[in-house]
């Protein structure tokens, strides 16, 4: 049984290696064979998680150490897997939103002559987030982390004759890198402090440690998680991160990848429990993200910059949750899961209507197309009903729970962080209902491409649709199913422990206060976008709604304060390196050369003058031993 | 009552008491690397007087490298009875340690040795004079350079297989020179191999003026150092009436008051010891090439016959380091407060001054006795170290260091042109672009020299340095790695040279050698490499073989 959690990523990783390896004869087959691996992946992990229904609920943890990795001196680091309810659920969110867009894509990338390649990589992606997260340690989860970092790279800049393309992918990787340093630094805390990097003694040992140095590691640790999550500050690269091709949004920037801060984060629990002061800097970036993605996310007229601006903010509600600790964590990865499969969905959704209007992304050039595209729109209508929370759907119980927790955190805190993750859910709903009314309500506001031909909507074959339905399954009956009996809460408890906060509010309320908020949302969108004709070309909009266009200004941000910062860094750098650093040494070279040319005439092929030299050094020598002894 | 007391009465007292000289109990087969070296030289003389002229160089190639393959073989079977370690004693009257350091020092010596013969042997590299092949030594040591001797020596096709049987010799005094355990073994083994590299270094085939120079200067100031250190010699047996080293080193523990009532006057007298210790000190890192007792290594390296440099640059470095070991371990240990301050001061100027005056060589033969004088400076700083790991890893320098050395010089002897080597820099410009393997080869001697990791040098710099980090010598290690530094220099300056300056229209061309020499090259290459990338299993054996027998 535990053999088969490393065969779990060797399933995908081969698959990468087959297909990257593989050569042109694979051209073919090639994305029914990335799409097998990917199967097989599952299929181990459903077999994995029946061994674990089949336990006890406290003993629902699978360990095994593959191999020693590097062994010196103290320093142990193992392969080692460990595999619990909490890497359970992400296995099982992975393989299965894993496979089932594997299999979308092989529609969607049918006509591109590097498919095989573009498996390849979604195969490695699956193995390199695989291991995130059923690594028994943070050294082998930051191999993970960077290998799927690797893959959203590669993938991002999957279209490299597009100058965006490239650019946006190396503004990923970039970004990413700041994040990746704070998870570098936290591990090397942790190594300092605990002596090792394996979750068990870290996690048992945690509150052995000083106050300070836990928040030190916390914080490093959300740096990581801002990095990778794209939270504030980091957030910049997620909505260029659109240029990869759409399977890849719903996959690593919807789904999987971008969730990975939040398993850091719900992992380290037992460090946050004691680190207050990280945790409140978790709770401030969720809340101040959940706002940020949320407004950017009503004013992008790009169906997938939108749609990324929500993923920044759900994930922000999911960070926001995780901070608030054990009355946190399981609704962080109920809503996680939840939002895996209605976001998975939109964003295939949005795929499949690209794939009908020639690749167009502008909602301002869409409209009216639930007629041509009926399966595209029901899907897509269940999973916009399900994360703006409509009752009785996944987003309404995930995302409940999150605003009551929120409530119950209590305090002024409490008050502040329950009113920014209701204000977030007013505006999801506004937002979402806008891109629904742009997409597929209105007026046909369809414009030629640049051949000068003119859309001809059509539903996408059946490989796209079939994810897009299971999909859509997933986003109406998760959080129903999850919620019978508190079925996921207890299924999660052993592992993140839970705790029922003091709410100032009644349940009830809350969740009557929501309903009333997603109510206001539609009615503005509808009110703006339904009753009214559209304009196919933006209007100029309020200064607000100029900024939230531009990403809320987050690259003129960085642009001012970073890039031209570290350019100035940089000339003063090499200034001192040219005038200082390299004055030194071509002065000490040449000092050295000048001493030797000196040196080198003592030697003048006298043997007289060798004998005098020797009896002088013997002279020193016998001086210089009898002075030691006086001395 | 001792052996140090019984050999000093055989110096000192039979003249007094003929009747009751002992007769010395000498264990043959304990001595027998030596022994076989020693005799197989003796049979070489009664080759080249017996044997006709044309079976000569096979019939002496054969003997000496089944004579040094023998002596390895005892070497190893020694080793494996145990000498090197619990059986280790001091034999022949206490006269010549049999433990771990001599034994290893020992193998060292031979198999390197057995390559060094291997480049003595080479014929393929000078056209052949008169119809007959010719090796790097004159055709008659004895006719004057560009007389009518010469030129008739040359017709008839002499050539000098003496040089056999005299590395014979010499390989037998530096077997006994680092086992000597008293001063006038020590003594005699020092003259028993400078003598014949003194011959040795007057041979050179082509620019025989020179290479008699460089043998006249070596003779010069060789029997000057050994003057100062028989002197020394003399002044310790008057400090402890004793020439062997436990006998000092009792006396200079205060352990034993008094050997030889005779010398009541001097025993004890701490000036003699220090002045005596001095002058034994500076006669072995004359050898070993150390500032300012260096001077002669570039005239001699650059003048003497380059197999012949190799040799000396290999085999009397590990004898001489390997003396020096024993001495400052097992003589002077009690004294380890006076000398370790001098020896600082000398390690520390043989570092700098060979890794500096390198920088402006022009001739790779004077480059390489340079940067042999700054290893020197290197290896010393693992002798002050004064530890176990101090002596295993200056054992593991040594060996990784004259196959590098050795291996170099070799790829020196093929680099020609009209006038025979071509040793001056200039010429081995753009030497990548026409013979990549040879220029390929040297590359890989010289990132061994500069101490490049996957190579043997590397291993042996990092064990020297950490041995003396140990040793409390940390700022000797800083002087070294500056100089290691400055060292780096020189020794990637050779290899941009050959791989990325244009090749000049008139260069030398690069002779094909014969397998003689294509085999020294390549174990140099095989023990740089495999010392490089595995040290671990030597480094052990260099630790198990470091410990020196009292």
């Amino acid at each position: 049984m535990e053999n088969l959690i490393g065969l779990l990523v060797v399933a995908p990783l081969l698959g990468a290696a087959v297909l990257l390896c593989g050569g042109r004869r694979l051209d073919r087959g090639g994305p029914w064979i990335g799409t097998l691996f990917a199967a097989a992946s599952l299929a181990i992990a459903a077999v994995l998680f029946a061994g674990l229904l089949g336990r006890d609920a406290d003993d629902r943890t699978l360990d095994a150490t593959a191999f020693s990795w590097v062994p010196v001196g103290g320093f142990r680091a193992d392969v080692g897997f460990h595999l619990d309810q909490l890497s359970m659920t992400f296995v099982l969110l992975i393989t299965g939103v894993g496979t089932l867009i594997h299999l979308y894509s092989v529609g969607y990338m049918a006509h591109d002559e590097r498919r095989r390649r573009f498996f390849g990589y979604l195969n490695l992606f699956l193995a390199a987030m695989l291991l995130l997260v059923v690594a028994d340690n943070y050294l082998l989860l930051y191999v993970g982390w960077e290998g799927v970092g690797l893959a959203s790279y590669l993938l991002i800049g999957f279209w490299q004759h597009k100058p965006s393309a490239a650019t946006a992918a190396k503004k990923a990787f970039i970004v990413n890198r700041v994040g990746d340093m704070g998870l570098s630094i936290a591990i090397m805390l942790m190594f300092t402090t605990f002596g090792t990097f394996a979750f068990g003694p870290v996690l048992e040992r945690a509150t052995e440690a000083g106050e300070g140095k836990l928040t030190a590691v916390g914080l490093m640790l959300l740096l990581a998680a801002c990095g990778k999550s794209a939270q504030v500050p980091l957030q910049s690269w997620l909505g260029d991160a659109m240029e990869g091709p759409t399977p890849v949004s719903a996959l690593i920037h919807a789904a999987t990848m971008v969730t990975a801060g939040v398993y850091l984060i719900t992992r380290s629990g037992a460090i946050f429990n004691a680190a207050p002061d990280a945790q409140t800097a978790v709770v401030t970036v969720g809340a101040v993200t959940l706002l940020f993605g949320a407004i950017v996310g009503c004013a992008k007229d790009d169906i997938k910059k939108a749609l990324a601006g929500s993923t920044m903010s759900q994930i922000g509600y999911m960070i926001l949750a995780a901070g608030l600790g054990p009355i946190g964590y399981v609704f962080a990865i109920m809503h996680l899961v939840t939002h895996g499969f209605f976001k998975a969905g939109l964003f295939l959704g949005a795929g499949s209507v690209m794939h009908g209007m020639n690749d167009e992304v502008d909602m301002r050039r869409y409209g009216g197309l639930r007629k041509y595209m009926p399966v595209t729109f029901v899907t897509f209508g269940l999973g916009y009903l399900a994360i703006i929370g409509f009752p009785g759907l996944s987003g309404f119980f995930s995302k409940d729970k999150i605003i009551e927790a929120a409530f119950a955190k209590g305090g002024t805190e409490g008050w502040i962080l329950g009113g920014a993750a209701l204000l977030g859910a007013a505006i999801t709903a506004y937002y979402m209902t806008r891109v629904m009314l742009l997409t597929f309500f209105g007026e046909k506001r369809w414009q030629p491409d640049e051949r000068g031909e003119l859309p001809h909507p059509h539903e996408s074959p059946r490989t796209m649709t079939i994810p897009m339905i299971v999909l859509a399954v997933g986003s109406v009956f998760a959080g129903g199913l999850f919620s019978i009996n508190d079925v996921f809460l207890k299924w999660l408890e052993p592992v993140t422990g839970h705790a029922e906060g003091h709410s100032p509010v009644s349940a009830l309320t809350v969740t009557a206060a929501t309903m009333v908020v997603l109510v206001i949302g539609v009615a503005i969108a509808w009110a703006q976008y339904g009753r009214r004709p559209v304009p196919v070309t933006a209007p100029r909009g309020s200064l607000l709604t100029r900024a939230a266009r531009r990403d809320l200004l987050q690259d003129d941000f960085n642009h001012v304060v970073l890039v031209r910062g570290g350019e100035h860094l940089t000339r003063s750098l090499v200034y001192v390196d040219h005038s200082l650093v390299d004055g030194v040494v071509n002065g000490t070279a040449a000092s050295v050369g000048g001493l030797s040319g000196r040196m080198r005439k003592l030697q003048n092929g006298y043997a007289r003058s060798y004998a005098v030299s020797m009896f002088g050094g013997a002279a020193v020598l016998i001086a210089a031993t009898l002075l030691m002894r006086a001395v | 009552m001792s052996h140090a007391a019984s050999v000093h009465s055989l110096w000192t007292m039979s003249a007094a008491a003929p009747q009751k000289i002992p007769a010395p109990h000498i264990e043959y087969a304990q001595l027998s690397p030596t022994l076989i070296v020693l005799g197989a030289a003796v049979l070489g003389i009664l080759v080249e007087a017996f044997l006709p002229r044309r079976v000569r160089y096979h019939a002496q190639l054969l003997l000496s490298c089944i004579a040094l393959a023998a002596a390895f073989a005892a070497v190893v079977a020694l080793a494996a009875g145990g000498y090197a370690t619990g059986k280790a004693h001091a034999a022949a009257m206490g006269a010549v340690a049999v433990d771990g350091p001599a034994l290893f020092l020992q193998g060292t010596i031979l198999l390197v040795s057995l390559v060094a013969v291997f480049t003595f042997a080479e014929r393929r590299l000078d056209p052949a004079a008169h119809g007959r092949p010719v090796d790097s030594f004159a055709a008659q040591g004895a006719a004057v350079p560009g007389g009518k001797a010469e030129q008739a020596a040359v017709k008839a096709g002499f050539t000098t297989t003496e040089v056999f049987p005299l590395v014979l010799f010499a390989v037998g005094g530096m077997l006994v020179f680092p086992a000597a355990d008293d001063l006038l073994t020590l003594f005699v083994a020092l003259e028993v191999f400078s003598l014949p590299l003194y011959v040795l270094c007057a041979l050179a085939r082509r620019k025989r003026l020179l290479s008699q120079e460089s043998a006249v200067k070596y003779f010069l100031l060789g029997a000057f150092s050994s003057a100062f250190l028989l002197f020394g010699v003399a002044l310790l047996y008057g400090y402890a009436g004793t020439v062997t080293y436990s006998g000092i080193a009792d006396v200079v523990n205060g352990s034993v008051r008094m050997l030889d009532p005779a010398l009541a006057a001097t025993t004890g007298n701490d000036a003699l010891l220090l002045i005596g210790g001095a002058l034994v000190l500076m006669g072995l890192l004359f050898k070993v090439g150390a500032v300012p007792f260096h001077m002669w290594t570039p005239d001699v390296y650059q003048g003497a016959p380059t197999p012949v440099t190799g040799f000396m640059a290999a085999a009397t470095k590990v004898a001489g380091f390997g003396a020096l070991l024993r001495l400052l371990y097992v003589v002077l240990p009690g004294l380890r407060w006076d000398w370790r301050p001098v020896m600082w001061g000398v390690a520390i100027i043989t570092m700098l001054v060979g890794a500096i005056v390198a920088v402006t060589q022009t001739d790779v033969k004077r480059l390489l006795a340079y940067s042999s004088i700054a290893h020197a400076g290197f290896i010393l700083a693992g002798v002050i170290a004064t530890t176990p790991d101090g002596v295993s890893s200056v054992l593991f320098y040594l060996g990784a260091y004259s196959f590098v050395t050795l291996g170099a010089f070799s790829v020196v002897t093929l680099v020609r042109d009209a006038g025979g080597e071509a040793t001056h820099l200039s010429k081995w410009a753009g030497l990548g672009r026409r013979s990549p393997l040879v220029a390929a080869t040297f590359a890989v001697f010289l990132l061994a020299f500069a101490g490049i990791p996957l190579t043997s040098g590397f291993a042996g710099k990092f064990a020297v340095f950490k041995a003396a980090a140990q040793g409390g010598a940390g700022a000797l290690v800083v002087v070294g790695v500056v100089s290691s530094a400055i060292a780096a220099f020189f020794y990637i300056r050779v290899i941009v040279l050959m791989f990325f300056s244009e090749p000049k229209a008139e260069g030398p061309t690069v002779a094909v050698p014969s397998p003689l020499t294509s085999t020294a090259i390549a174990i140099g290459v095989a023990v740089t490499l495999v010392l490089g990338v595995a040290p671990q299993y030597f480094l052990d054996l260099a630790g198990q073989a470091g410990v020196f027998v009292r």
